[in-house]
């Protein structure tokens, strides 16, 4: 507080700096503007959410750290986003292509596995170390402003934001490709009936925004030096712009990397601990407000039509019981055949399980994506933490605090976002994971920061791996059975009808909103009872287990083992956490295998894994 | 005894006045049909009278209670029920299973718990399929059904609900000649039977001039004409504006 | 690169496969890395512990039996870090576990350690509470803390006639504590210095530009870093840019580490007082001696983390012959006083703390020939920078 008083006092003493850090402000404003714009338009065309596109930036930035040396700085930077385009026409056309028809998620997943590919590749290619370019040819002082040294290359990168931002109006205004992109933008189908060549268009786009992430990555090399974290770095902030300026809008990317760029650069002047959160609050902020972003039209709600849906829930057929039950079996037999390493593994496994389950009431029932269910889970984890540190809970309590903090998480954040959907309800939820992970790491007197909070080991009866493995195949099994059911009863049910036909269920009297708040609360119980039990396997908890790794680990499981059916996170589980465990040990690029694998799966098994099975067996 | 009231309401989308003035009534155990030519503004009125949209002026209302901006779903609690002019079942429930969702909405049992919902009272959901003629369909997927019959089931989650008021937007559109009357007769005899008010819309003329009981002639948003069936056809502007096309 | 990765796969062929020279079972050290997410630190730390390995078994191995190292990456998550220190110990049979590059992690392989009986040597992270608050019978760590380092600097920064400080530390337990060591060390030597501003980047995130322009608005005489790695090459460019270090002393942790001082090139600020590893300039018979086998065997320089693998094999090696036994308990007291030389000069785990007391070396960095290297060092012994005994006992938890 005092901090920010002299700060101030400080900035009134001297309001030339206010304006030099506006001016540092804006040119931030214009990288991510860059990449967040090749984001948007993608989306708008072809409704891709797509997460390689950080690794797109990234890559621009190596080629261009490369290129430079062969061609010169300003050619570096073309042949750095020529580069880098071709790589989005080959991704769209051996992968995304496949795929546009699947759901939307599917889609999600297929371009995470191309995050993980390109990650290795690049590492592969280019070496662990930092890749520092030169600067700027005729850019590399400063100029006074009011007395202020700004860099010149940063009154650069202020001319290039508007500059592309025109350039991408003159496109879209003035050329019939451009046209047809609008057409195909608002309206998907209209264009398709027109008779347009929709392949090449979504080919073109998407190379397009490949172009620009590749251009914005060049353009960073004389700020930045090239590394393997900037993906994933710049991805999240991308998501950012992209949501707060409305899904699709070019220009409201513009306006929303200009709001963020500016807070950031006042940001880390007034509140220099808390620049984590304060990008996720104003997204949160922006979306309370406005559910579709500053310049973003509200998502017609679609669906209820008939031909669509997915089929019924069944209850489950003699052989799934019968499976179920000897699964069960096995499974409590297993201590009887190992001691070891595979009890330890079964116990993430099983927690994961349920973690995935319960993120599947959410999207496969409920119908709402979330990209941030690592929330609920590490809120649990550190429910029972703290219950465990500052109230000497023992065990068993500190286990049942982490669902009851974990639902009360999710009971915020469903009043928080009432009104989204989509999407929308997809970003929120990431900044909502975000910002407890802000908590987590920054609040270090009572989270203990990013060392997290140790000694969480089970209490004496349940210290044996064999008696924490049952305990939590006790736990996990209830907790699976228990969303099982849940999914069949009218409450279960009228989700489902509400995800399909919310006008349908209003005007027979249910409230989709009412439904679907509980059902975040309870999902994110299911998941703080997961986090609980991982909490106490690990014997300790730290911040990345409320990550966006989490949450993404959390969505490839549910993927990989398909959306519609109720088995498929468990098996997803499984077989996501099996087989990045035999590659962590066995493979040295082994996200490049995962990746991979990740793809193939995406394009070949829309259904999952748990979808081949249904359809080996021949039901529907 | 008037059931259903609607004064003056008026709604634009944009430079578009939907629905520009619209009074109409509706008593208990009547047939009204509200007709007129594509974009009258039929359907907009219906999303006013059942709470889908808030009219920029004029009133609603229901049972002697002003309910103007009331949300649809409180209506429906009230007794209004209504089908789509695009049905809207919920395709990944089995059809049974969706006139039981609509039996348990509307017993308060919507977000139960206790046991799954297809084991809510399916005897109850099959008497009702039985009506409208999908009782052989009660376990297929409701997305797998014809267009015909997801309007017959729409019909049925609604009749479920025992509902006072009934608003059917093109309840018979993408049926066969025969299975409209039958579809339009079951209706109708509720009507009588049960006192239900029935407000519809139909493009079918043999529909409206065989079940309504009174008509109401939409154009361009608003009230062209309106009075029983034998007055309506007589009516001149009606003959030009929207019969006209039948004398071509 | 290929090469590298060529070479470190000979390695590890190598070290897996069992030799026919030795009869017996070869004893068996769990390591646990950052492989993928720290590369730049892993690559060289590999190669130390690989050449470490290699001396050790062409000299007969540790009581007659092949030493081999296990390698899992934890992918920078501390939950699969615990995970697979279960692995190790119950599949692989390790008799010890090592390794860890971020703090945290360290931290939970530690406690792992604690609650498991095994021992632990945590060879990279720097958080004091390994040692200290979070210490215990069965962890040890080699590198110098964040405390030692600090204190290595703030004795050179008192030498300053600065007054005004800034500070610009990533926003977690490490930079934190650097910067809470450094002003509590600074401040008792010189209570006329005044801290005027804090910077706290996120870590691998810094808005580089809004941060130099925020430390500047305070008019410090002086700085203090502590950010490394991607965000260390970002801000120096921007304070570069925009005069940041002109006229101003800079005080840097970490900066001299051939890890984050190589990627500066001809960037490299002139001056800055930093603790790192001038690997081409130390001369002494036994840096001379690794240097030379480093190159012969990787055809590279080593960096910081080379040292730090490197020494970790010869420690576990030394206690194991110590204790002349891969009992726990024998092997926890062998390793308590245990002396052994190192690349820096001869090195002991404390017994009170169980801190090694390697050293770092400190000096000033420039360019030369196009490169940032490290000039005017003197190696800081790492005995001298660590509080008395008395504190030290209350900042422990006593068994
Ligand atoms: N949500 C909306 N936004 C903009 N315009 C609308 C909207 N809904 C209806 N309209 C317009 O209002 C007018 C009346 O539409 P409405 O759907 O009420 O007509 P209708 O009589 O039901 O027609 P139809 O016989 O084709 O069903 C039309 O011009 C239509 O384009
Ligand atoms: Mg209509």
């Amino acid at each position: 507080m005092d901090s920010l008083i002299g700060t101030l006092r400080l900035l009134a003493e001297e309001p030339s700096f206010a304006v030099a850090q506006a001016l540092t402000g804006l040119a931030g404003a214009s990288s991510l503007f860059l990449v967040s714009a090749g984001l948007t338009i993608v989306f708008g065309v072809t409704r891709v959410v797509n997460f390689a596109h950080g690794s797109f930036f990234m890559v621009g930035a190596y080629v261009a750290v490369s290129a430079i040396t062969l061609v010169g700085f300003w050619p570096g930077m073309l042949v750095a986003a020529l580069a880098v385009g071709a790589l989005g026409v080959a991704v769209e056309v051996g992968i995304l292509r496949r795929i546009y028809r699947a759901p939307e998620l599917f889609q999600l997943l297929a371009t995470f596995g191309l995050v993980l590919v390109i990650q290795d590749a690049t590492l592969w290619l280019w070496g662990p170390e930092d890749r520092m370019g030169p600067r700027a040819p005729g850019l590399r002082g400063a100029v006074d402003v009011l007395g202020q040294p700004v860099p010149l290359y940063d009154l650069f990168l202020i001319a290039v934001g508007p500059l592309v931002l025109a350039l991408l109006w003159l496109v879209f205004r003035r050329t019939r490709w451009g046209v047809l992109v609008r057409a195909a933008t608002a309206d998907r189908e209209m264009t398709a009936a027109l008779g347009v060549d929709q392949k090449r268009l979504f080919t073109g786009v998407f190379a397009l925004g490949a172009l620009l992430a590749g251009l914005g990555g060049a353009l960073q090399v004389p700020r930045e030096a090239a590394n393997l974290h900037m993906d994933l770095n710049v991805i999240a902030e991308a998501f950012v712009v992209v949501v707060v300026g409305g899904m699709g809008s070019i220009v409201g990317a513009y306006l929303a990397a200009v709001l963020i760029g500016v807070v950031h650069a006042f940001g880390v002047l007034l509140f220099p601990k808390l620049t984590l959160v304060l990008v996720f609050l104003i997204m949160a902020a922006v979306l309370v407000v406005r559910p579709a972003g500053l310049l973003g039209e509200a998502p017609v709600p679609a669906g209820g039509g008939h031909g669509t849906g997915e089929p019924p829930l069944r209850p489950a057929s003699p052989l799934l019981k019968l499976a179920g039950a000897a699964l069960l079996v096995l499974l409590a037999l297993l201590p009887l055949a190992t001691e070891g390493y595979a009890l330890v593994l079964m116990v993430d496994v099983l927690a994961l399980a349920l973690f995935a389950a319960s993120l599947h009431f959410l999207m496969g029932v409920g119908g709402m994506i979330s990209f941030g269910h690592a929330a609920y889970f590490g809120i649990g984890a550190y429910g029972a933490a703290l219950a465990a540190k500052y109230l000497a809970a023992p065990m068993e309590l500190a286990l049942a605090f982490a669902p009851l903090a974990a639902a009360v998480a999710g009971l915020a954040f469903g009043w928080l976002c009432g009104r989204a959907s989509g999407v929308y309800l997809a970003m929120l939820s990431l900044a909502f994971a975000q910002i407890a992970w802000s908590v987590a790491v920054q609040w270090l007197e009572v989270t203990g920061g990013d060392n997290g909070i140790l000694g969480l080991w089970p209490s004496p009866w349940a210290a044996g791996p064999g008696a924490y493995y049952y305990l939590t195949l006790g736990l996990t099994t209830a907790g699976l059975l228990a969303i099982r059911w849940l999914a069949h009863t009218p409450f279960g049910q009228s989700l489902r009808a509400g995800r399909d036909s919310p006008r349908r269920a209003e005007a027979l009297g249910m409230s989709v909103g009412a439904r679907q708040w509980a059902a975040v609360a309870v999902a994110g119980a299911f998941a703080g009872l997961a986090g609980g039990l991982f909490a106490y396997a690990k014997g300790s908890v730290f911040p990345s287990f409320l990550a966006i790794s989490r949450s993404v680990d959390g969505l490839v499981m549910v993927l990989l083992g398909g959306v519609q059916s109720l088995t498929g996170p468990i098996v997803g589980a499984i077989a996501y956490i099996g087989l990045a465990d035999q590659l962590v040990r066995g493979v040295e690029y082994w996200r490049l295998v995962l990746g991979a694998t990740i793809i193939l799966l995406a394009v070949a098994f829309r259904g999952g894994l748990a979808g081949i099975a249904i359809r080996r067996a021949g039901a529907p | 005894m008037t059931l259903l009231a609607v004064d003056d309401v008026a709604k634009a989308f944009g430079a578009v006045a939907a629905v520009a003035g619209v009074s109409l009534s509706v008593a208990a155990g009547e047939r009204v049909a509200l007709i007129g030519p594509n974009g009258a503004g039929k359907t907009t009125c219906f999303n006013i009278i059942n709470g889908q949209l808030r009219p920029d002026r004029g009133r609603v209302a229901f049972d002697g209670r002003d309910v103007t901006g009331w949300r649809p779903r409180a209506l429906a609690r009230r007794g209004v029920g209504r089908t789509f002019q695009i049905s809207q079942t919920f395709p990944s429930l089995t059809v049974r299973e969706n006139v039981q969702m609509a039996m348990a909405a509307h017993g308060g049992r919507g977000a139960a718990i206790g046991r799954p919902l297809r084991r809510l009272d399916p005897a109850g959901a099959d008497a009702v399929l039985e009506r409208v003629g999908l009782r052989a369909d009660g376990d297929r997927g409701a997305g797998a059904l014809a267009y015909g019959d997801a309007k017959r089931l729409e019909l049925a989650m609604v009749l479920a609900q025992s509902p006072t008021l009934l608003l059917m937007d093109e309840p018979t559109a993408g049926m066969a000649a025969d299975e409209r009357h039958q579809l339009m007769d079951l209706v109708s005899r509720l009507a009588r039977e049960e006192g239900i008010g029935l407000l519809f819309t139909e493009h079918d003329m043999d529909v409206v001039f065989g079940h309504a009981d009174r008509i109401v002639v939409l154009d361009r948003g608003r009230v062209i004409a309106a009075g029983d069936p034998a007055a309506v056809r007589a009516d001149e502007t009606v003959r030009r504006v929207y019969l006209g096309l039948d004398d071509a | 690169m290929l090469r590298q990765a060529i070479l470190g796969l000979a390695a590890m062929v190598a070290a897996t496969a069992a030799g026919p020279v030795m009869a017996q079972e070869p004893i068996r050290i769990g390591e646990i890395n950052s492989y993928s997410g720290m590369a730049a630190f892993t690559v060289p730390y590999r190669q130390g512990w690989t050449l470490a390995l290699e001396e050790v078994n062409a000299a007969g191995g540790v009581l007659g039996r092949k030493l081999e190292v296990v390698a899992r990456d934890d992918g920078g998550k501390p939950e699969d870090a615990v995970r697979l220190a279960a692995e190790l110990v119950a599949n692989e049979k390790v008799a010890v576990l090592a390794g860890t590059f971020f703090s945290h992690i360290g931290l939970a392989v530690s406690d792992y350690a604690r609650q498991h009986k095994v021992l632990f040597l945590g060879s990279e992270p720097l958080t004091d509470a390994l040692t200290w608050s979070k210490g215990h019978r069965y962890a040890f760590r080699l590198r110098p803390s964040t405390y030692m380092q600090a204190a290595m600097l703030a004795e050179e920064a008192a030498k300053l006639p600065a007054r005004r400080w800034a500070t610009v530390a990533p926003n977690y337990e490490y930079g934190q504590s650097a910067v809470a060591a450094f002003k509590q060390l600074l401040l008792a030597k010189r209570p006329d210095v005044e801290f005027v501003s804090e910077q706290w980047p996120a870590q691998g995130k810094i808005d580089a530009g809004a941060t130099a322009q925020a430390v500047a608005l305070s008019r410090p005489d002086a700085i203090f870093n502590v950010t490394f790695g991607p965000d260390l090459g970002r801000f120096v460019r921007e304070g570069n840019t925009r005069g940041l270090f002109r006229n101003r002393a800079v005080v840097s942790l970490l900066t001299g580490e051939p890890e984050y001082l190589d990627p500066l090139k001809d960037e490299t600020p002139e001056g800055w007082i930093v603790t790192g590893y001038p690997w081409e300039s130390i001369d002494t018979p036994e840096h001379k001696t690794f240097r030379d086998a480093y190159r012969a065997r990787f055809n590279d320089y080593p960096r910081l983390g080379s040292v730090v693998g490197y020494g970790m094999i010869k420690s576990i090696a030394a206690a194991i012959a110590k204790a002349g036994s891969t009992d726990t308990e024998k092997l926890v007291d062998a390793m308590r006083g245990l002396t052994i030389p190192s690349p820096f000069g001869p090195m002991e785990y404390r017994a009170i703390d169980h801190q090694s007391t390697l050293g770092a070396y400190v000096g000033r960095t420039t360019v030369r020939d196009g490169k940032g290297i490290m000039v005017e060092w003197r190696y800081a012994d790492g005995a001298k920078y660590l509080p008395d005994d008395a504190t030290v006992r209350k900042l422990r938890p006593q068994e």
